[in-house]
């Protein structure tokens, strides 16, 4: 019978858990702000280069 | 519960301060320091969001490189106490994703560059990139100690890609600003490589002082100094610039030198090793920031001022 700890990982504590879902919502949140940046920036340079056509 | 707390300060997970860390942020502060006054210089108009979009894809095309010069030297990142807590060789993120960063980012800027402004400014920018990451990084780096001098080149793009992008061509007067950044660089590194030049001995970079010995580089720094300072002056005697660059120019240009003749005659051992704790270099490497901020910020007064 194979032992079906050896093919994970081990299962991360409470705290362990806490502290991995802390800095995922960080990065998430970056993200986020770059990528809405980055649509706002799109827009903006669209709209100049329409206007000056 | 210490057992707990060890093993999540051992587990390795990415936060994005480290992402930000991959782009050195100092370094991509001097260029855009540097890009944005070759665009403010530049004859023309440039509307202020294409002015801002072309600055950004200044700042992140260095950041790539940066990333990439990381992803590429990770493996002597963490032979120095400089660079070892460096998010790569510190465990904290994947070399993988690094490349990948930095590759996204490098393509992303050149991209955007393109749209916003031109084709030209573009390929100057892709130029600076490539000759950062394959010309100085994989090549010169680990073979030459000539690797800044030449690298030197990489550093030196920013006020031309900022100046194309407004015009669309390069002018006499970015090649001046280039050949200033150029000439900056073997003396404001080999400075600091003179106090640090046992952590490039461990990594095995040929850095100057490990190869040719203290006495030499601090002989290379005075004669770069020296070429600098001729240079410093160039776009006010051909008539690109006033008397307050000019003057600026030749007295921050006077100090250096001075501090180079410091160095040189560093109370010494036979070996050329400094026996005051290589106080002239270390104070060499800090003038040579502020000297290459104020002549940036001299060359840009007087643009105003004229």
């Amino acid at each position: 019978m194979a032992d079906y700890n050896d093919d994970f990982p081990p299962r991360p504590t409470l705290l362990q858990a806490a502290e991995m879902r802390r800095r995922q919502k960080g990065r998430n949140l970056a993200l986020l702000l770059v990528l809405s940046a980055l649509a706002v920036l799109f827009f903006a340079i669209t709209l100049v280069k329409l206007a000056h056509a | 519960m210490a057992a707990v707390i060890e093993a999540v300060e051992l587990a390795p997970s990415t936060e994005w301060r480290d992402w930000l860390l991959l782009l050195k942020p100092r370094v991509v502060s001097l260029v855009v320091f540097t890009g944005a006054i070759g665009l403010f210089l530049a004859p023309g108009h440039l509307h202020p969001v294409l002015a801002f979009t072309a600055i950004l894809c200044i700042a992140i095309a260095a950041g790539a490189a940066g990333a990439l010069n990381m992803w590429w030297e990770r493996d002597i990142d963490a032979l120095m106490l400089r660079t070892r807590r460096r998010p790569i060789p510190d465990g904290r993120l994947p070399a993988g994703d690094a490349m990948g960063f930095g590759v996204t980012l490098a393509v992303g800027s050149v991209l955007v560059m393109g749209l916003a402004t031109n084709l030209a400014a573009a390929e100057w920018l892709a130029v600076s990139i490539g000759f950062y990451v394959f010309v100085y990084t994989m090549w010169l780096k680990r073979r030459t100690p000539q690797n800044i001098v030449i690298g030197g080149a990489a550093g030196a793009f920013p006020p031309v890609i900022g100046w194309v992008a407004v015009t669309g061509h390069v002018g006499v007067l970015p090649i001046l600003l280039f050949a200033l950044i150029f000439l900056w660089t073997p003396p404001h590194f080999w400075a600091l490589s003179l106090y640090a030049c046992r952590d490039y001995g461990r990594a095995g970079v040929p850095m100057l002082p490990v190869v040719a010995g203290a006495r030499s580089t601090r002989r290379h720094i005075l004669a770069y100094t020296l070429v600098l300072g001729a240079v410093s002056v160039l776009p006010w005697v051909l008539g690109y610039t006033h008397a307050l660059y000019g003057m600026t120019a030749a007295v921050m240009s006077a100090v250096f030198v001075a501090g180079a003749l410091w160095t040189l005659c560093d109370r010494q051992d036979a070996q050329g090793n400094s026996e005051t704790g290589d106080r002239p270099a270390r104070l060499l490497f800090r003038y040579s920031l502020i000297y290459l901020a104020v002549i940036f910020l001299a060359i840009a007064a007087d643009r105003l001022v004229a």
